[in-house]
């Protein structure tokens, strides 16, 4: 079998939340959502962002998450936050290309990055991307909270396997779960995404 | 028949919204000015709120206030088990206390941290069975379980406790409660003589709760603005919850505006306000404040007050004559109430008997009993979907026992038209499950598979099930209004929640059904209640298709009625002698005399009085409509329905075919093939019940197989408030392809023949998979929901098959 996206592991975040010092609590994204006050002795800082392929200047507090800088600092809503601890995948981005849980990374980690979020990926015509395409097509999400994580793992893992098969999508959207249950079809969305390329 | 839209695939709304990140929900929103509410939640089981003492919090830099029970409930708190805005007198962990309000969360979080409360420790209970036993600890301060006259203590001697516990009938003297606590079907004692020469099983089961875990969390925002309430919330059903969430937060039916475009899952508990009160939290708080308020709920907040589903431990003992019938069927459950709600799903898992097997006689008891776990209440197929998965087993079991096929055992017993069920004999609108058993055999190819059942490979062995699932499928009673302006374009006014079943669109297009209108020259005018909605029936119960098809279908043919009177007075003639088509109304002699749509609106705004909705309008519109409706009056020409009672009940049937490959070693199974096939009459949109029948089929997965409950029973903390620790399917738990497919014939009491599916589709998956796992046994009934790896292992290696710690809360662990 063709090997899946090989750097779609939890590990990769994981270590990232460790190396950054960061506690995966859910009440640390509340803590850093409000940019209004922060801990004692913590410094300020104003982070250049690569988001969607434009430079955004924002402040950051130090443990601050990035879904909570898209969402309530960018007003990108389309990231969704499901769990804000690291297990269902709502809040999926592609920093450099790779999903990764929005909720379980700093944003201090990401200045280096590239961020694309799900409002990133509509021509400017407003022509959907594939993966959108192929699940409006298939009907894929249902109540559509898990949606805009699907279609970033989805695109992560297309750029990766441009031809993958219906085992390897899902295998590579695994780390996205839908409590609705539309996982069959959100594959059939992704295979028809492959067919329009 | 052929329809212009009913079973054609379209592309609903929301869907581009939904891809594209841009649809909103509750928590997305935001409002200059806005402050953050916080809660603090009960940490114990059990107990009295002694004391609050806010004084040093209320002092913080950028605290604005707290709300508190006594300030929500002035007369004092509901005498009910249902959940409750906040409380004095918790009785779960994680019950919501009081919320306190702060320029941002972290301020709010120090400040709660703050808050000097004391709590007075109260008994608490977490098997139901520990609860029933003579002396032991009650989950409410007045009692153990409640009914229609209110709460009540039901307890058993400790030699029925013991008998229960032991999977013997507690005894025919044992007390039963709840909400219906018994009824009887048929001459029991008959049908189980019939059955002597058949085959009669007797056994103990157990069924897990577990939570909804809805995607979104139930945040919420409000403010108020010139008197009116404006809601962002989460619901399942926009105009019903509204309608009872007015009364909730206390506010005139006509100054809420409850706003929900989009709501991120919802399978039961986001139906009703009752099972949301959690939203009057802001409301209440942006009163007092008068300021907005947003309350976002965590994944932990929304596992405890989210609601879950009742657990069951049963006896069931069912008789087959020897041609298979099943002849009788006597059912004594024990359900876990969980500290907040209730309900009735052993009612219903009997009830379901009844129905999906036309058993001849049954025998119906129950003790419900409440316990200090989370709240519990309506969960996809409360009741029907917990029974399913433990019958399909034992009707495999009287299928190799009477040497009759496992596919013909269940043609024997199953529903068709001019059937009657459950304790009122009600009659069933229509059911084709004999062609739905066979539908789905041939498509799986289950008698040719017949030759792989119980073959081995190495450690591996195959298990083929075939399940069935039943719900209720469908109501009357409700509203539907449509408007047609000047241009000629429909606007359908759906109260319809939209909680991914995608109904509120499906229904609207029986609307330009009748009025033989193509799609793109229609609207759903819908997502917020000051858009002028008509009341509905909860999105519950898989009934949305049904209702609202009448409805919408209704206020249609009412629009074509006053169009034909128009014309006819217009153009000469009776309203009889006129037709519709391609947008006109016209002389059914002379299609070259009639009026445009457009024209026909215009000259009903010219007329006004019944035709705008200013006269005239339906008998026993519900109030919510007529508010709707007065201030839609003179906009647009109306058409406007009241839809009569009707008293039979229109079922939804599923049937699953599964094959599996269980591993002898480790316990797992993989699902290597899976067919689920609908019986819910016409069929309104392909992609949404192919929907359903795939998200019910993961659900089914869940409860068959994986999904828990969890409690420390030393402090009755819950431990599995995660996704990870519940054990909600993940694509690696559910086929690669799942095929769906459906009966697809008419039911005579809905306009288009359509009715709903949405719960039954979980019920057939857990039945197939359980008797799957069975078949790969060798028959062995495990009597449990779900089959965990531990039991499966255990059973093959000959030990306890219940030594699964704290798994189900109940005897097994
Ligand atoms: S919100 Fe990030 S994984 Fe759930
Ligand atoms: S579509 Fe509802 S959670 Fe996936």
């Amino acid at each position: 079998m063709q090997p899946v996206n090989p750097q779609l592991t939890r590990r990769r975040f994981i270590k990232g939340v460790i190396a950054s010092g960061a506690v995966a609590g859910t009440t640390s994204l509340w803590y850093a959502a409000s940019g209004q006050s922060r801990p004692a002795g913590a410094v300020e800082r104003m982070l250049r962002l690569n988001v969607n392929g434009q430079e955004r200047t924002v402040d950051v507090a130090p443990q601050e998450t990035l879904a909570s800088t898209l969402r309530y600092k960018l007003g990108l809503t389309g990231t969704k936050l499901g769990c804000n601890r690291g297990e269902c995948g709502a809040c999926t981005v592609l920093v450099d290309d790779i999903p990764t849980y929005a909720c379980s990374v700093l944003t201090h980690s990401m200045k280096d990055g590239r961020i694309e979020t799900v409002e990133g990926l509509e021509a400017p015509d407003g022509t959907l991307h594939p993966v959108q395409q192929g699940f409006v097509e298939a009907l894929s999400p249902q109540c559509g909270y898990c949606t805009p994580g699907q279609v970033m793992a989805a695109v992560g893992l297309l750029r990766v396997n441009p031809n993958p098969t219906r085992e390897q999508v899902r295998e590579g959207l695994a780390g996205n779960l839908c409590r609705c249950g539309s996982y069959d079809s959100y594959l059939d969305g992704v295979m028809r995404a492959v067919e329009l390329g | 028949m052929a329809y212009m839209h009913i079973g054609k695939d379209f592309v609903p709304p929301d869907v581009a919204g939904k891809v594209t990140g841009r649809i909103k929900y509750a928590e997305d929103y935001t409002r200059e000015g806005m402050v953050y509410a916080r809660l603090l939640t009960s940490p114990i089981p059990h107990a009295r709120v002694v004391n609050i003492d806010a004084s040093e919090a209320l002092a913080m830099e950028g605290v604005h206030g707290i709300l508190t029970a006594d300030e929500v409930y002035p007369d004092g708190e509901p005498q009910s088990t249902g959940l409750k805005i906040l409380t004095n007198e918790p009785t779960l962990v994680g019950e919501p206390i009081l919320a306190l309000a702060a320029v941002d969360e972290k301020t709010a979080e120090t400040a709660i941290a703050a808050l000097n409360v004391t709590f007075e420790r109260l008994p608490f209970v977490l098997d139901p069975l520990d609860s029933l036993r003579e002396g032991g600890p009650n989950a409410y301060a007045n009692g153990n379980t409640f009914n229609r006259e209110g709460y009540g203590e039901v307890k058993w001697t400790t030699d029925q406790v013991a008998s229960f516990r032991a999977g013997t009938p507690p005894g025919d003297d044992a007390p039963t409660s709840g909400l219906v606590p018994a009824f009887a079907i048929g001459d029991l004692e008959a049908g189980f003589a019939a059955a002597a020469d058949g085959f009669i099983y007797e056994g103990s089961f157990t069924t897990a709760g577990y939570p909804h875990h809805s995607m979104e969390p139930r945040s919420a925002m409000a403010y108020w603005e010139d008197g009116k309430l404006y809601l962002h919330g989460t619901s399942q059903s926009l105009t019903a919850l509204a309608n009872d969430m007015a009364g909730i937060v206390g506010v005139a039916k006509e100054d809420l505006v409850f706003i929900n475009a989009a709501t991120g899952g919802g399978f039961g508990q986001r139906a009703r306000a009752n099972s949301i009160p959690s939203m009057a939290i802001p409301a209440k708080m942006a009163q007092k404040l008068n300021r907005p308020v947003m309350m976002r709920i965590t994944r932990e907040e929304e596992f405890t007050i989210g609601g879950a589903r009742q657990g069951f431990q049963g006896w069931i003992k069912v008789g087959f004559r020897p041609d298979g019938v099943m002849s009788a069927c006597d059912l004594f459950i024990v359900s876990d109430d969980g500290g907040k709600g209730g309900g009735a799903d052993a009612y219903s898992a009997a009830d379901c008997i009844s129905i999906l097997y036309q058993t001849e006689a049954v025998r119906y008891r129950n003790a419900s009993v409440a316990t200090n776990t989370a709240h519990r209440g309506a969960q996809r197929g409360p009741g029907q979907n917990q029974i399913a998965p433990i019958i399909a087993p034992i009707m495999d079991a009287a299928a190799d026992a009477l040497g009759m096929s496992r596919l013909d055992i269940r043609v024997v017993n199953s529903a068709q038209t001019g059937d009657v069920g459950g304790p009122q004999r009600t009659p069933l609108t229509s059911a084709y499950m004999p062609e739905a058993l066979r539908q789905t055999a041939e498509a799986f190819d289950w008698e040719a598979r017949q030759s792989r059942r119980r073959q081995r490979n190495g450690n591996k062995v195959i298990g083929l099930g075939i399940g069935q699932g039943y719900h209720a499928a469908g109501r009357s009673g409700q509203d539907g209004i449509v408007m047609m302006g000047a241009d000629g374009r429909l606007k359908i006014h759906s109260g319809v929640g939209n909680l991914g079943t995608y109904s509120y669109a499906a229904t609207s297009r029986a609307a330009a059904e009748a009025l033989r209108m193509p799609w793109e020259s229609c609207d759903i005018i819908t997502g917020r209640t000051d858009n002028h909605l008509p009341i509905t029936s909860p999105q519950d119960g898989s009934n949305s298709i049904f209702t609202n098809t009448r409805t919408c279908y209704g206020a249609a043919m009412d629009l074509v009625a006053k169009m034909k009177e128009i014309a006819a007075a217009d153009l000469g003639g009776e309203p009889a002698d006129y037709d519709i088509s391609e947008e006109r109304v016209h002389q059914i002699a002379d299609s070259g005399t009639g009026m445009t749509y457009a024209e026909v609106a215009q000259r009903a705004m010219e007329l006004g009085g019944k035709y705008t909705g200013e006269a005239e309008l339906p008998e026993d519109l519900h109030e919510w409509t007529q508010i709707a409706a007065s201030r839609l009056a003179g906009t647009a020409f109306m058409g406007i329905y009241h839809d009569p009672v009707i008293s039979n009940n229109p079922p939804g049937f599923t049937v699953t075919c599964t094959e599996i490959e269980l591993d002898l070693e480790t316990g797992k199974f993989d699902i290597l093939d899976m067919v689920s096939v609908g019986e819910c009459g016409t069929v309104v949109h392909p992609q949404g019940l192919k929907n359903q029948l795939v998200g019910g089929a993961v659900w089914g997965i869940g409860l068959s197989a994986l999904e828990r409950h969890l409690y420390d029973p030393q402090n009755g903390l819950p431990a599995s408030t995660g996704y990870w620790q519940s054990k909600v399917p993940t694509y690696l738990d559910t086929p690669v392809k799942i095929d769906a497919g459906w009966v697809d014939l008419p039911d005579p009491e809905n306009p288009v023949g359509a009715r709903g599916i949405g719960e039954p589709s979980q019920g057939s998956v857990s039945a197939a998979l359980t008797a799957a796992i069975s078949d790969a046994l060798d028959g062995h009934i495990f009597g449990a929901a779900p089959i965990t790896t531990d039991m499966i292992i255990n059973h093959i290696a000959g030990t306890r098959e219940d030594a699964v710690a704290l798994a189900q809360n109940n005897f097994r662990g």
